[in-house]
């Protein structure tokens, strides 16, 4: 199986700087400082790496939209993690963290960034400290920091820590809260690249995003790209939770059955049930039933599937489940997470709970469901940012697959329960 | 002029954070951690100091305050319990292990203990899924949770 962020990421004291050294950690700066920073650029470009954060966007290409001439320049690496099911991003800062600032440095050096820093959600607070010698033992190594090597590229990364807000993984609001405000999501255009922050060009790339770059440097954009399908290149960090018997983040290379990711490495459904559904990218996309376990875990095929890849967690739902209580759980997460910046998001995630929840107390009417399809018109791609989308995925595809789990309500017999 | 005052280890300490952004407002979420760290909530008179430290005025501190759910205006317990109830914690029976965690504390979820050492909050998404059912006490998260488990961990803390 192949393995770029997890090759040896339960090997001792691989958070040190010594051991990542012994692993040839750092070794792809050499490399990198013998090139032009545009040659980076291209090499991540050639690899076909997307942003592993959600949205997939190609990496270098977003790189390559940097205003040009335009200085200072940012990075942010987004560590705010908190897609439902998602904790890949974590146990890559807890157990590699020299990882991350590699990349760090590899994005700096090609997009001409002299401060990069660490947007990291204030619930990892543990992780600051890990992330913070981490980031002493490179100054000390002189990796970051003034002249680094000697090529006179200068770099200093910073962390800095979130406090409790979902909307502060979406790129525009993430730089509101780094520049001290409530954690909005901006008007786009202008994108980051052009106006990001402090109104300056800045590159945001997720953590599992940043920690491949040393791979493609060191081992060269083809051979990264020779992993995976046409379109969905490398591997990708699943982190599957729920019913399984092996909860665990697992590396895949993009393309794999999600049967073999459900089945093999997560060891198959908990007390041998049956698979009911499953929920691919994290909460915000929408849920698959159990017969399209056949797909491939890529871009394009879960695309096809009617769904996305998003951030990589699986969220898996066994057959004792009544879907409705889930996604009643899932709607009261972005009615709580809703900034309350655009009104379809605010009023709609709202009006979501409350009919769902009437319809849990058999209060419900037969138009329930579409007044609700109603809603989801009315907020998909209405707002400002995804967050409204994102509640309306898991509400449309549990209605697409699993009516009957409402319409039991109905008739007073509502199925399973958690 | 407010009514609080920063210790001379926070005033080093904001001298450090300060120097880590190219303007002041950056430091609005360190200053607010760092308050409520310290003080277990965030005072209006605190406030007004931060806002003198930031240039700004202290209603725009309060407006970015009570937009995160880390800042607190009544003080929290001595351990801030963090449930997680988000989907992959449902799945594994978090519902029943937070009304246990209610029940062993003798309050409602939300509430803190009288002797103002636990304080119970509901909390979404905590990203540890793998680790599911789990929950965040001050810095440390505990996964895998059971009612002993539970019991264990709230026991051993004095």
């Amino acid at each position: 199986m192949t393995q770029i962020l997890f090759k040896n990421i339960n090997m001792k004291d691989l958070h040190t700087m010594k051991v990542y050294e012994e692993q040839g950690g750092y070794q792809a700066l050499k490399k990198a400082f013998a090139q032009k920073p545009e040659e980076i650029v291209e090499a991540v470009k050639a690899s076909g790496l997307r942003g592993r954060g959600g949205a997939g966007f190609p990496t270098g290409l977003k790189w390559s939209f940097l205003a040009k001439d335009v200085f200072p320049r940012y990075l942010c690496c987004n560590a705010d993690e908190s897609e439902p099911g998602t904790c890949k991003d974590r146990e890559l800062m807890l157990k590699n963290p020299h990882s991350l600032i590699e990349g760090m440095i590899l994005c700096s050096y090609a997009c001409r960034v002299e401060i990069g820093y660490i947007y990291m959600r204030g619930e990892f607070h543990d992780l600051i400290f890990n992330m913070g010698k981490a980031i002493e033992d490179a100054y000390a190594k002189g990796y970051l920091g003034k002249n680094i090597q000697g090529t006179g590229f200068n770099l200093d990364i910073y962390t800095h820590l979130g406090a409790g807000a979902y909307i502060c993984g979406e790129e525009s609001a993430l730089l509101n809260s780094l520049e001290g405000e409530r954690g909005e999501p901006r008007m786009k255009p202008p994108f980051p690249a052009v106006e990001g922050l402090y109104a300056k060009p800045t590159v945001i790339n997720n953590v599992e995003t940043l920690c491949v770059i040393p791979y493609i440097v060191n081992e060269g954009a083809e051979k990264y790209a020779s992993m995976g399908t046409e379109k969905s290149k490398g591997t990708k960090l699943v982190s599957v939770s729920g019913h399984v018997k092996k909860p665990g983040n697992y590396e895949v290379v993009l393309g794999t059955p999600i049967r073999e990711i459900i089945y093999d490495l997560a060891g198959g459904i908990r007390d041998d049930n049956n698979l009911k559904a499953f929920i691919p990218g994290g909460s915000s996309v929408p849920m698959l039933p159990a017969d399209q376990v056949d797909v491939l875990y890529d871009y394009e095929s879960l695309a096809a599937a009617g769904t996305m890849l998003g951030s990589g967690a699986m969220i898996v739902i066994d057959d004792t489940v009544n879907i409705v209580e889930s996604t009643l759980r899932l709607i009261s997460f972005y009615m709580h997470e809703s900034c309350g910046k655009c009104t379809p998001c605010r009023e709609g995630t709202r009006w979501l709970y409350q009919i769902v929840e009437k319809i849990m107390q058999n209060k419900g009417q037969l138009d329930y469901i579409e007044k609700m399809e109603d809603i989801c018109d009315n907020m998909n791609m209405k707002a400002f940012c995804p967050l409204a989308d994102a509640c309306v995925s898991p509400v449309v595809s549990s209605i697409k697959y699993f009516r009957s789990d409402y319409e039991a309500y109905f008739k007073n017999t509502p199925v399973g329960s958690v | 002029m407010s009514g609080f005052t920063f210790s001379e280890k926070q005033e080093k300490e904001i001298t450090g954070i300060l120097s880590k952004y190219p303007f002041k407002k950056s430091a609005m979420l360190p200053l607010l951690t760092l308050v409520q760290r310290a003080e277990r909530a965030i005072s209006p008179e605190a406030m007004v100091a931060i806002s003198e430290k930031l240039d700004c005025s202290p209603a725009y501190v309060q407006s970015v305050m009570s937009f995160y759910t880390m800042y607190h205006a009544e003080k929290v317990g001595k351990y801030m319990i963090l449930f997680c109830i988000n989907i992959s914690c449902q799945l594994n029976g978090c519902d029943k292990l937070l009304e246990h965690t209610a029940k062993k504390l003798n309050i409602k979820v939300g509430e803190t203990t009288s002797d103002e050492k636990f304080t119970l909050h509901r909390e979404e998404c905590l990203a540890d899924c793998t680790n599911a059912p789990m929950m965040r006490i001050n810095d440390t998260y505990y996964g895998d949770l059971t009612e002993q488990r539970i019991d264990q961990i709230l026991d051993s803390l004095d």
